[in-house]
């Protein structure tokens, strides 16, 4: 079953009189429980398409069908519930919120779920003992380091159990050991056949995928079949 | 959603405690806008209230004709003036209880200073010759014994009835009824004390309560005559007044203003000069209210000033807050906080703020009339009304000052919120 599916993609952007187009004919397709890579270097379009994966933009043109729902032509408000419900997101810079302890952190997306209090709570402390920070939970993200509070941010993601997992260059803030603890966790969600795309420079975390989608001048060069991975 | 409402205000506490002196200063505005408006009002109110029951106890139904001293004529020479004959008459007294029937009671009095003894103990007093039915218009009432009645009335007796403070003051030991004090060489017998009460028909509206002794109009005129002589440093002068003041009590209230202006003109086809004054207690209640009205009018327009400085205040600080926590807003909306979330999460800090404002406001707005009372021994009075609305309004200040930031915090991309650095 495809989890995600980008038809026609096409995304621009107006820069004063000039239009610029920064996606273009984007057909993807993302099953459920695969593990994908989107790469290209900068300006390719891959942090658009990230945006658009997780409805924190709108395309111009094509369809996004996230589980069963076009998403393409929904409101503010519904991309916001979306956002909630089925997607979670992992960034470099973690972007936790400094004023929040680590169970704080966890809880946020639950918070606008409309969890219950105490489920809210007892979830949290599970998912961060579960990314090894069960000791950690009243601490705040400036007294972690650059691994843990990725795993804050890991927690975080998982909070709502999300249809998708969208990682954008999740290890490019943290040095290699901090790193190879991040993809390990990944590489374990990917294990409970959660659906997971991550954004990545580099080849090695990329490896670890199932597949590669490779972007360049706002258009996929390479579809992330199997195949395309030896390219 | 009482969840979600309870943790949203404790986010809020959280973000105003952890920017404790930026939030103070924020609010100061409120603060002294609150306590301003609450402590000007009870002052008002107080000062208002004072002045319209000593006017209520002159009686909302009298009429109080007084006699004034007219200013000396400059022509006038010596020998005449050492004679002053001025101010209200029997005569006149009789005229306006024969020919105004709106009035129904007439309370002709006399008001002579006089030294008032007893054993041995001299005090300065007012010696007030009074009918029997003075009570009757007055609102001091007899605590013990009796007032002076008709009988006595006729008979020029030599008995008074004496003010609380009198009472007290000229006797320490003994009670005073039955006992016979010395005024201005006559002796009169006490019948009768009067209530204690903040003021007198009879007496002017400031200052202490004066020592009042009331006798008999008749034996007043018999015993000091018409002529009052005073020495005041080493010049004699006499003045000839046969009545002090002439109270009328109008029978109904919607009659007062206009028997007023009967009485006016009575008087004045009497008087060659102005040695008399009419005052008319209704009137000057209904002045009052209308002062109080234009204070009070006065008072919300500072009041509306300074809340509206203290709003703009707290509407640039949250500006501020917002620009400052577009990456926290960012991330919020990312992780599914739709736009109403992010209203209400800067909404309720900005009325949080405004409302801590407006409480701090209330404490010290409570605080300086409970203050001025005890030490100015001024009447204060606070009014539920002055702290609800002003509670009331500091709130609704948060709500329309921090609308404007929240909105600004709604419609940011979250896209651009998150690369906000």
């Amino acid at each position: 079953m495809a989890i995600v599916q980008a038809i026609d993609l096409e995304k621009r952007y107006q820069m004063g009189s000039e239009w610029v187009v920064a996606l273009s004919e984007v057909n993807v397709s993302v099953e459920k429980g695969e593990y994908v890579a989107i790469m290209g270097p900068s300006g390719s379009g891959k942090s658009t398409f990230l945006n658009l994966l997780g409805c924190l933009d709108k395309p111009t043109k094509g369809q996004y069908i996230l589980g069963e729902d076009d998403v393409s032509t929904l409101s503010d408000n519904d991309l916001s519930e979306i956002r909630c419900k089925r997607i979670g997101f992992i960034f470099q810079s973690f972007n936790l919120i400094s004023e929040l302890s680590v169970i704080e952190n966890i809880e946020v997306p639950m918070f606008y779920d409309g969890t219950h209090e105490k489920e809210s709570e007892e979830r949290a402390a599970e998912l961060a003992r579960r990314v090894g920070l069960g000791h950690r939970l009243n601490h705040h993200p400036n007294e972690l380091s650059g691994g843990e509070r990725q795993r804050v941010a890991i927690a975080r993601a998982l909070a709502n159990d999300p249809l998708l997992i969208l990682a954008d260059e999740p290890t490019g803030n943290l040095d290699s050991r901090s790193g190879s603890e991040i993809l390990a966790i990944l590489d374990s969600l990917h294990q409970e056949e959660k659906t997971i795309i991550i954004v990545t420079h580099d080849e090695n975390v990329a490896k670890r995928t199932e597949s590669i989608i490779r972007f360049s001048d706002g258009k996929v060069v390479a579809d992330g079949t199997r195949s395309s991975k030896v390219n | 959603m009482a969840a979600f409402g309870k943790r949203i205000f404790i986010l809020g506490l959280i973000n105003i405690w952890r920017h404790r002196l930026r939030s103070t200063l924020t609010i100061l505005g409120i603060v002294f806008g609150v306590c301003s408006v609450i402590a000007m009002l009870a002052i008002g109110e107080g000062a208002s209230y004072e002045a319209q029951e000593q006017i209520r106890k002159l009686g909302s139904q009298n009429i109080i004709i007084k006699s004034v001293k007219p200013p000396s004529k400059e022509t006038v020479n010596v020998e005449t003036s050492f004679l002053r004959e001025y101010g209200l008459t029997y005569k006149d007294a009789e005229r306006i209880r024969d020919t105004i029937p709106a009035v129904e009671v007439i309370v002709p009095s006399r008001n002579i200073r006089a030294n008032v003894v007893y054993r041995g103990k001299m005090l300065d007093a007012n010696a007030i010759g009074v009918v029997p039915w003075y009570p009757e218009i007055s609102s001091q009432k007899v605590s013990a014994g009796r007032f002076i009645n008709a009988s006595e009335m006729e008979d020029h007796k030599n008995v008074c009835v004496i003010s609380d403070d009198l009472a007290k003051r000229l006797f320490t030991h003994q009670a005073p009824l039955g006992e016979v004090i010395q005024v201005k060489g006559d002796y009169y017998k006490v019948i009768g004390i009067l209530q204690k009460s903040g003021a007198t028909a009879t007496s002017q509206t400031e200052g202490p309560a004066p020592l009042n002794l009331y006798i008999p109009l008749t034996a007043a005129k018999s015993r000091f005559g018409d002529v009052i002589m005073t020495r005041s440093s080493g010049t004699f002068s006499a003045e000839k007044v046969e009545l002090h003041e002439i109270i009328a009590k109008v029978k109904e209230l919607g009659q007062v203003m206009m028997t007023s202006e009967v009485i006016r003109d009575t008087l004045k086809r009497f008087h060659k000069e102005m040695d008399y004054e009419v005052i008319v207690p209704l009137e000057l209640l209904r002045q009052a209210e209308r002062t109080k009205r234009i204070f009070n009018i006065v008072l919300g327009s500072i009041a509306a000033i300074s809340l509206l400085v203290g709003g703009i205040g707290i509407m640039n600080i949250m500006l501020a807050s917002v620009t400052e926590r577009t990456r926290e807003i960012g991330i919020r909306r990312a992780l599914g906080a739709k736009r109403r979330d992010i209203i209400i999460q800067f909404l309720t800090e900005t009325v949080l703020l405004s409302g801590s404002g407006g409480v701090i406001g209330l404490a010290i707005g409570v605080l300086i009339p409970y203050l001025i009372t005890r030490f100015a021994e001024m009447e204060t009075i606070i009014r539920a009304w002055s702290l609800m609305g002003a509670f009331g309004i500091s709130l609704l200040i948060g709500i329309v000052f921090g609308m404007y930031p929240a909105y600004r915090a709604a419609i940011m991309d979250p896209i651009t919120a998150l690369r906000h650095e």
